[in-house]
């Protein structure tokens, strides 16, 4: 199997460490494999994005971290480990205490993470005296005025008693990391947290991101399907297709030496990559579908490089530099070697 | 001179919210559109692009201002009966959200034969099921989809259908209101393909509205871009990209993020303050085909 534990090479220690982890659903049309083995580790303050295409697993495997999955959903193998304290058997009562402490969660839409009959200023507040119940009053509101300041609300005074209403997107945005950073989580999970804003704003929030993550030193986990986004804050990138991380390695190996054929695809589809005048690049077919997956690398069908091999066995996950895995035949030293069709630096 | 397909003449738009608020969503819009041509219209959420395009195609009344296509003033209801048919049938519109914009309970087939059956149209191709098969298999479906419903299909082959449908008409203006915006990279490429293959293919003229910069550069002939309910310039693509003049338009354009981490991290946005925006103002043409909104307007 490609669970072959490379990771953690790097000298800061990991403070998540998932190993070989897979998530099933179980539905009317049989047992869906929503997370095929996944293994990653997230460090002291860094940034690591999780990228693919939707119904590929990202969001199934923050929600398994945190242990937020629906009932029928089975964590079938595998282990999450936090500071080298193993949480996988972890119950209900003591994930509460560690949700918030440990790690905090940021959604795609601040519309519907806010309350939109309460006050922001009192929706901080809240989420600070759950986790502090002993601070006073003053000591309350101080802190709160403090987090507003650090996610760039000018003039928190005022803006206290605002509703969500009252705000725009990218404030609203703002709010919400406000109230994930209350509880001073030392790992932030941040689920496509720009896709519902507009692009002038969209690099607002990633600077704040980054700003925060530098001042505090929380970890951040960001899923995103965005590559522009993930070539703004990501230290590293994981990319994930049909439930497996394909390949992994710093925002620059990836984006200028990609390795994995998906990859290849996922940068050569965007529009920036385009020659004026010719046709989009497409990657051709579907992802499968994961009720009984493909056997072998369920890439190979979609997959124009596809060895014989790929039908038959999955790859494990070769490495290229100590930071640098992908998980394709293509990196064997017995395969041929093609030129990769991208890497490099984007037009225009 | 080209035909000028679509000719929207000061076009403003109020949302009444109560007794005292008023919004005004779009506000003394003008704007051409020959025929054949692909016009994408750009700005943020709120900046009334929605409403413009919802305006083109009667969904709204607008308050005041003149809508022509083909030289007829869709605004007003007389002339609007008596074109009845020609612009139900030559317009069509592509919403964002291929969820809520296809009927759940119609299978593929009759969602895309429905306009057909409505306007009494005879089938080209025999029955109507065979020119669903055939419109279908034109955005790139098979012919096993006729009888799925759309919760059955994912959110690229909802927008083909709804695609699909729109282009049973054979409709001379397809306005498309954010078409690729929920979708994932590798659809949305698909779409786009789509679009630029069919636009060639029929020559059918395009009114484009989007967010996304770097797919409207990639398959628009001009652009406007609206702030606030404004349009604020249009210029054909290339001039756009290469000289824009309005601060707004430098600022949408310095935020379109670049799949290239060393460059992106170098890269600061020009900012923009919404709230020092200049309303007023004329749309002047400061080069060739390049309009732009400025105070006092000035000699042509």
């Amino acid at each position: 199997m490609n669970g072959r534990q490379t990771e953690g090479k790097n000298n800061s220690p990991a403070l998540l460490e998932v190993s070989n982890l897979s998530v099933s659903f179980d539905t009317p049309q049989g047992e869906l494999q929503a997370v095929r083995g996944v293994s990653f580790a997230l460090r002291e303050g860094e940034v690591l994005a999780l990228v693919g295409e939707s119904g590929c697993g990202k969001s199934v495997l923050c929600k398994a971290v945190m242990k937020l999955l629906n009932r029928n959903a089975r964590v079938k193998s595998g282990s999450v480990k936090v500071d080298g304290m193993d949480i996988t058997n972890y119950r209900e009562r003591d994930m509460e205490r560690l949700r918030g402490k440990l790690f905090s969660m940021v959604l795609q839409d601040p519309m519907t993470s806010l309350n939109p009959t309460i006050p922001v200023g009192e929706q901080i507040t809240e989420a600070v005296r759950v986790h502090e119940p002993k601070l006073s009053r003053a000591a309350v509101r101080a802190r709160v005025l403090e987090l507003m300041r650090l996610v760039g609300i000018e003039d928190p005074e005022s803006r206290y008693r605002l509703y969500p209403h009252n705000f725009s997107g990218g404030m609203r945005q703002r709010s919400v990391l406000a109230i994930a950073l209350a509880s001073r989580p030392r790992m932030l999970f941040a689920d496509e947290p720009t896709t519902a804003l507009d692009v002038t704003i969209q690099a607002q929030i990633l600077d704040l991101l980054r700003e925060v993550q530098r001042k505090l030193g929380t970890a951040t986990l960001l899923v995103s399907h965005d590559l522009g986004v993930v070539a703004r804050v990501a230290d590293r990138v994981a990319v994930m297709y049909a439930g497996r991380i394909v390949e992994t390695g710093t925002a620059e190996e990836i984006f200028y030496d990609p390795r994995h054929p998906y990859t290849w695809g996922l940068l050569r589809s965007l529009p920036a990559w385009a020659e004026p005048g010719q046709p989009l690049y497409t990657i051709p077919g579907m992802p499968p579908t994961l009720i009984d997956p493909p056997r072998g690398d369920a890439f190979a069908c979609r997959n124009k490089y596809a060895l014989a091999i790929d039908y038959e066995e999955a790859p494990p996950m070769f490495e290229i530099t100590p930071t640098h895995l992908a998980a394709t035949w293509l990196c064997d030293p017995r395969a041929p070697k093609i030129a990769p069709p991208v890497g490099g630096e984007a037009r225009g | 001179m080209d035909e000028i397909l679509l000719d929207v003449r000061g076009l403003t738009h109020r949302f009444r919210l109560n007794r005292r608020a008023v919004v005004r969503a779009v506000d003394g819009v003008s704007f051409q559109i020959r025929r054949g041509e692909v016009f994408g219209l750009v700005g943020e959420s709120g900046s009334g692009k929605s409403t413009v395009a919802r305006c083109v195609m009667n969904v709204y009344r607008p308050t005041s201002g003149q809508i022509l296509y083909k030289g007829v003033n869709v605004c007003d209801p007389r002339q609007f009966r008596a074109n009845r048919a020609m612009l139900q049938t030559t317009r069509q519109i592509i919403f964002q959200d291929s969820t809520s914009s296809l009927n759940q309970r119609m299978s593929v087939a009759d969602i895309i034969a429905e306009p057909m059956a409505i306007h009494h149209i005879r089938p080209k191709r025999g029955t109507l099921r065979d020119e669903a098969r055939f419109q279908l298999k034109y955005v790139g479906m098979d012919a096993s989809y006729l009888d799925k419903y759309p919760s059955e299909l994912s959110g690229g082959m909802r927008q083909r259908v709804a695609i699909a449908r729109a282009l049973s008409m054979e409709p001379e203006l397809l306005v498309a209101d954010e078409p690729i915006a929920s979708l994932d990279v590798s659809i949305q490429a698909q779409i786009i393909n789509l679009f630029r293959h069919l636009q060639e293919e029929h020559g059918f003229t395009f009114l484009f509205i989007a967010h996304d910069l770097s797919v409207v550069r990639y398959l628009c002939d001009r652009v406007g871009v609206m702030v606030a309910g404004k349009l604020v310039e249009v210029a054909p693509t290339a001039e756009l990209f290469d000289n824009p003049l309005h601060p707004y338009t430098k600022a949408l354009l310095s935020a379109i993020p670049i799949p290239d981490p060393r460059r992106e991290r170098a890269r600061t946005p020009y900012a923009f303050d919404p709230a020092r925006f200049e309303r007023d103002g004329e749309l002047v043409e400061a080069a060739p085909g390049h309009l732009v909104l400025r105070k006092g307007g000035g000699a042509e």
